[in-house]
């Protein structure tokens, strides 16, 4: 009765360490001992290790530690070094780029350059790690699939931080490193374009978010309702479908007339997911480009709803006689 | 199943009861108030927390008015010598002002033998302008006129007087100066925001959005105003957004309200969908400037250094020295009509039978009325 109502596995298997496949791709690189640990066997494999790093993976790891030494460097530089305030004021803190006085010009190290120079190894750890993540694919034989849903995901953050900067002309378009100061600047930027949420781009990512987080739990849910019946050996039953499959398949079609199948709900997963990144790109990417503000926008194309305004419509003061 | 001390159904309660915590005790206890601002549904309410709000209003009682004066001929001006300001007003009148400003301006403890007096004026020549504090005072009489008489669109119909920002303070509670910022140090770029700062209530946004909109004319609405880009002149910038929403995040705490208090969220700039407030705020906001330009500014030279902020400039109005956290002052309380002598008001609600004049406060000549006198000339004899 009690099982799958928590987060933590019933079941942890156990064996003699086990290296992985054998194949002729960066075998002799796996490095570490393998050991077991209980509670990571809670939520998944015991087994810690060997891990692969290889030439992108320590690159990766270098331009990382690199741009996360300059942006904690720039954040502790702006409170004079002062370890107290660092911790105190650390989600406040953050290394911000460029003013708009430089447009796309290399500003002095003190007025933005710190913050180019983190995002350009930044932009090199997360390309070296999609290297990393395509190469290895191919090196065990299994398909691409995540190295394109993490190409999808690093899309978002190029036209952030890197395109839509330079089709804007000016760096200062971009986000700053920090924890507050990047949602602020969120918010900023979607009041300064006339509200973001008439984006029909940002709609449909907020769409495949949410999205996706239903599908989530409805695919969760299915699979651990049905591993009684042994349906949690999802790809065998794609092609060899048993009793759980079944089972699931009829629940949704009981409840909602249809249902996806063991292969297509991954497929849903799959498309969903990247398109939450691909969708929001394209919004953001027109943002300030195409369309300088997305309320009148939606208003030129029948999106905003009408609603009466309450009490007086005001004027804008500027338009009166005499105004400043 | 191994069994350990961490079992499993022991460290899960414990964690949830640690999170639960966590995450309630940020919040606030109701109930929660709300009061519809706009049309149904798309939430234009206000909340109030009755709890806080009597907190707000046993904080924002206006004094007891000073018994009326006997009305009679002779004018202050007649009698006492340097009267620059307020020579006209019935000398009973006037000494009735002097005893409301002490007890307004000048704390308790500075009190000499039971007088408040000698913190402005030498006892032994009270004409003489040898305390700072005197021209100040002067100016800020002036000030006080000049909002009254020019400004009506912000401060009608209530009007202001010098309790409304001092409160019985000699410097009201909440004044401003410029913030330096850290000293520039190595090569950190924080772009004057990014701390943990009251003023953009405690936002990460730009910590001194005060001298970048109130010192200068720097331009607030940045929105542009057709759908497609460009939109020439380009006044947006996300960065420049992030100025103007910590100004407003400013103006929202000084005034305890929410942004649809004067906005609707859907569209911040366009003003056919704005309260009656956001006028007010907008007339505010160049009332503001024009008061630290013209009269506060000016007296920066004879200012005692205690007086001033770290990069020397003088202790500045702004929306919450005489807010203070409510979005009427003192709740409304119509104290000028007791002290008539700083009005007369202007008030547009009033005058608006009349042909629509807009009354701005740039090019009605009051502002040459007002000049300081506590130039460096005066300044020269005085510390």
């Amino acid at each position: 009765m009690a099982e799958y109502q928590n987060i933590f596995t019933t079941v942890q298997v156990r064996s003699l360490a086990y290296p992985g496949v054998p194949h002729d791709q960066g075998q002799h690189d796996r490095i570490g001992k393998p050991f077991f640990n209980y509670w990571v066997g809670k939520i998944g494999d015991a087994q810690i290790g060997p891990i692969y790093l290889g030439a992108t993976g320590v690159f990766a790891v270098i331009c990382g530690l690199i741009a996360i030494t300059i942006m904690g460097y720039g954040q502790a530089a702006s409170v004079g070094f002062s370890p107290m305030k660092f911790f105190q004021q650390f989600f406040w803190l953050a290394l911000e780029p460029p003013g708009p006085e430089y447009g796309l010009h290399i500003p002095p190290l003190a007025k933005g350059g710190w913050w180019l120079i983190a995002g350009f190894f930044l932009t090199m750890s997360i390309l070296l790690w999609w290297v990393r993540t395509y190469r290895r694919a191919i090196a065990l034989g299994i398909g691409t699939h995540m190295a394109w849903a993490f190409a999808a995901a690093i899309w978002l953050y190029l036209v952030i931080g890197f395109i839509r900067p330079l089709m804007m002309g000016s760096w200062s378009e971009a986000p700053p490193f920090g924890i507050f100061p990047h949602l602020d600047w969120t918010a900023a930027f979607s009041i300064a374009y006339g509200n973001l949420y008439y984006n029909p781009f940002h709609m449909l990512s907020i769409a495949f978010l949410y999205g996706s987080a239903l599908l989530f739990a409805m695919h969760g849910a299915t699979i651990l309702s049905v591993s009684r019946y042994g349906g949690d050996r999802e790809i065998d039953q794609i092609v060899d479908r048993g009793t759980a499959a079944e089972r699931a398949a009829l629940f949704w079609r009981w409840t909602m007339g249809f249902n996806a199948s063991m292969e297509s709900i991954h497929r849903w997963a799959y498309w969903f997911s990247v398109l939450v990144v691909i969708t929001g790109g394209i919004g953001i990417l027109l943002t300030g480009t195409v369309v300088d503000n997305w309320y009148l926008w939606g208003i030129k194309h029948g999106l905003v709803p009408p609603y009466p305004v309450v009490g007086v419509p005001v004027p804008d003061p500027v338009s009166l006689p005499g105004a400043l | 199943m191994r069994t350990t001390f961490f079992s499993t159904h022991k460290v899960l309660p414990l964690a949830a009861v640690g999170l639960a915590l966590v995450v309630v005790g940020g919040c606030e206890r109701p109930p929660p108030q709300s009061t519809q601002l706009g049309y149904r549904g798309v939430g234009q309410n206000a909340f109030v927390n009755p709890r806080f709000f009597a907190a707000r209003v046993a904080a924002n009682v206006a004094p007891e008015p000073q018994p009326a004066a006997v009305p009679v001929a002779v004018t202050a001006g007649s009698v006492y010598k340097n009267l620059q300001v307020l020579g006209d007003v019935p000398i009973t009148e006037f000494t009735r002002l002097m005893l409301a400003i002490t007890e307004w301006v000048v704390p308790r403890d500075q009190w000499v033998d039971g007088q408040g007096c000698v913190y402005c004026h030498d006892i032994a020549a009270m004409e003489a302008d040898t305390k700072y504090q005197k021209v100040v005072a002067r100016s800020m009489l002036h000030m006080t006129q000049r909002a009254n008489r020019s400004w009506g669109a912000h401060v009608a119909p209530s009007g202001v007087t010098c309790y409304t920002c001092h409160r019985g303070n000699a410097i009201p509670k909440y004044v401003w100066t410029t913030n330096p910022g850290e000293k520039p140090r190595a090569s950190g770029y924080a772009g004057l925001q990014n701390r943990l700062s009251p003023v953009p209530a405690f936002s990460s946004l730009p910590y001194d959005p005060l001298t970048t909109y109130f010192d200068k004319d720097t331009a607030i609405a940045i929105t542009p105003t057709k759908a497609m880009a460009p939109v020439e002149p380009k006044t947006v910038n996300t960065m420049r957004g992030e100025g103007t929403y910590a100004l407003m995040m400013y103006i929202s705490k000084s005034l305890g309200v929410g942004c649809n208090h004067c906005h609707n969220s859907r569209q911040f700039a366009d003003w056919a969908q704005s309260s009656p407030q956001r006028v007010k705020a907008w007339y505010a906001i160049r009332m503001v400037r024009e008061a630290n330009k013209e009269f506060v500014m000016p007296l920066n030279p004879i200012l005692p250094a205690a007086r001033k902020g770290p990069l020397g400039d003088p202790m500045r109005i702004a929306c919450e020295t005489c807010h203070q956290g409510v979005n009427k002052p003192l709740l409304a309380a119509p104290m000028l009509k007791d002290y008539p002598e700083l009005g007369p008001l202007n008030d547009p609600a009033v005058e608006a039978a009349a042909p629509a004049t807009v009354q701005t406060g740039v090019d009605d000549g009051a502002a040459t009325d007002a000049k300081v006198t506590g130039q460096p000339g005066t300044a020269a004899g005085v510390m």
